[in-house]
C-alpha cells in the first residue's frame, strides 16, 4: 500500500475544476474520511455534506471515480485505482459548491410523484392491523428502505436525457405507497407517476438497481407502476 | 473526468444496441416498402432489382438487417418480459446471450444466401 493517496476533488461551482491533494493512506479508510481529511488539514473552505457516517442519512453521496456512491461506507481500498481517487458532486444535479450538489429538484420531484403518505384515517380511529405477509405489504417492504441518497438518480441516463423525468428513487417511493393499504391518495398518485415524464419513460437500464447502496430495486418498482397504471387506464380509471 | 460508470455496464451496452438497431430498422423500413411497391407495379422492374440484390455487398447488408431485426426483437422481448412478468435476475447475462444469438442468426443467414 502506498502511504499517500492522490486525490482530485472538484472545487467551485459548475465552472469549477479539479484540485489535487495528497492525503495519507490508512489501513481502513472511507472516501468520506479522505474528504474530511482535506477539509480538516489542507483546506478548510472545502464544502461537502455528511451526517450519520453509517449509511443511514443518505447525505454523503458523491461521484467517486465516475460512479455515484455513498462515501461514508465506501472503502478507499475497494475503489482507489492505483492510489488515485477522483471525487465530484453527484451527477444530474446542479452543483452548489465543491462536493455539495443541489438536491432541491430531486426532492421537488419526490413531491411531484406524490411521495407523501396520504392518510385515510385520523388519530381517533383504532390502529389498523397490517399483515406483513400479504403480497402488497411485501412489495412495499421490499422497496421501503430508501435513504434518499440520490445515487440512483445520479446514475440514471433517463434523468440525464429528460430533465422532467421523475427519477428512480421518487418512483420507487410512489410504488411503496401504491402498495400501502392505509393510503388514500393512490388515484392521484397513479396519475402523477404515469403522465408526462413518469414511469413510462424508464427504459429498464437497471443502473439504479445496480448502484443503489442499500440494494433496492427501483427498476422492479417502476415496472410495477407501469403495469398498475396501464391496468387502471384500461379500466378507464385514468384519463390521459 | 472518467467515463460515467453507468455507461460501462453490459445492460447499458444492450440498451444502446437496442436503440441503434431500432433506428437502423426505422431507416431501412421505407426502402423495404419501396421494393414491395416495385413488386406491385410490375415484374420487370422487380426482376431488375432482384438481380441487383445478387451482389455480395447487398447480401452482406441483408444479413446485417436480419441481425438488426433479430437483436432488436430479442432485446425488446427481454424488456417486455422483464417489465411484465415476475422479476428475474441475471439480466446482463440474458441480454448478452440474446445479442450473441442474434449475431449467430445473422451469420447463418449470410451462409445460407451465398
Ligand atoms: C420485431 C419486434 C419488435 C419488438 C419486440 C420491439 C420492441 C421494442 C421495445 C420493447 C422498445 C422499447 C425499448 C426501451 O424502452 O428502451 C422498442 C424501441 C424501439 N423500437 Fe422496437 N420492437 C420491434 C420492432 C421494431 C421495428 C421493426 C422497428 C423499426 C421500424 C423498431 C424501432 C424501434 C425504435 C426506433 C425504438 C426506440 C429505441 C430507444 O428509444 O432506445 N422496432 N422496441
Ligand atoms: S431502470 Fe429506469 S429509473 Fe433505473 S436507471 Fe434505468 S431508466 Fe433510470
Ligand atoms: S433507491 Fe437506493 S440509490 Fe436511490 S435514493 Fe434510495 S437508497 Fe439511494
Ligand atoms: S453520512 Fe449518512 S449515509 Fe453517509
Amino acid at each position: 500500500m502506498a502511504d499517500t493517496l492522490q486525490v482530485s476533488l472538484w472545487r467551485g461551482g459548475s465552472d469549477g475544476r479539479y484540485v489535487d491533494y495528497a492525503v495519507p493512506a490508512r489501513e481502513s479508510q472511507t472516501v468520506l474520511d479522505v474528504v474530511t481529511y482535506v477539509q480538516r488539514h489542507l483546506d478548510a473552505t472545502l464544502s461537502y455534506r455528511f451526517a450519520c457516517r453509517v449509511g443511514m442519512c443518505g447525505s454523503c453521496a458523491m461521484q467517486v471515480n465516475g460512479r455515484a456512491r455513498w462515501t461514508c461506507r465506501t472503502h478507499v481500498s475497494k475503489v482507489a485505482e492505483g492510489g488515485k481517487l477522483t471525487v465530484a458532486p453527484l451527477e444530474n444535479m446542479p452543483v452548489i459548491k465543491d462536493l455539495a450538489a443541489d438536491m432541491r429538484e430531486f426532492f421537488g420531484k419526490w413531491q411531484r410523484a406524490k411521495g407523501r403518505f396520504a392518510p385515510s384515517k385520523t388519530r381517533n380511529d383504532p390502529v389498523e392491523p397490517i399483515d406483513p405477509a400479504t403480497p402488497q405489504r411485501r412489495a412495499a417492504d421490499a422497496a421501503i428502505e430508501c435513504i434518499n441518497c440520490g445515487v440512483c438518480y445520479a446514475s440514471c441516463d433517463t434523468v440525464k436525457w429528460d430533465k422532467d423525468y421523475l427519477g428512480p428513487a421518487q418512483l420507487n417511493r410512489a410504488w411503496t405507497l401504491v402498495n400501502d393499504v392505509r393510503d388514500a391518495g393512490n388515484r392521484e398518485r397513479l396519475v402523477a407517476v404515469s403522465e408526462g415524464s413518469g414511469c413510462h419513460s424508464c427504459h429498464s437500464h437497471q443502473s439504479c438497481q445496480e448502484f443503489c447502496p442499500v440494494g433496492l430495486n427501483p427498476t422492479r418498482s417502476i415496472a410495477g407502476l407501469k403495469r398498475k397504471s396501464l391496468a387502471a387506464y384500461l379500466k378507464g380509471e385514468l384519463k390521459p | 473526468m472518467s467515463m460515467l460508470a453507468n455507461r460501462t455496464r453490459p445492460l447499458w451496452f444492450a440498451a444502446m444496441i437496442h436503440r441503434l438497431s431500432g433506428l437502423g430498422l426505422a431507416i431501412f423500413l421505407p426502402f423495404h416498402f419501396l421494393v414491395l411497391g416495385l413488386a406491385i407495379r410490375g415484374e420487370a422492374q422487380l426482376d431488375t432489382f432482384l438481380r441487383w440484390t445478387d451482389q455480395p455487398l447487398v447480401k452482406f447488408s441483408e444479413s446485417a438487417l436480419v441481425g438488426l431485426l433479430a437483436v432488436h426483437m430479442l432485446g425488446g422481448l427481454r424488456l417486455l418480459a422483464l417489465e411484465n412478468m415476475s422479476w428475474r435476475g441475471g439480466q446482463a447475462v440474458r441480454a448478452l446471450g440474446l445479442i450473441a444469438i442474434a449475431a449467430l442468426v445473422a451469420v447463418y443467414f449470410l451462409v445460407r444466401v451465398f
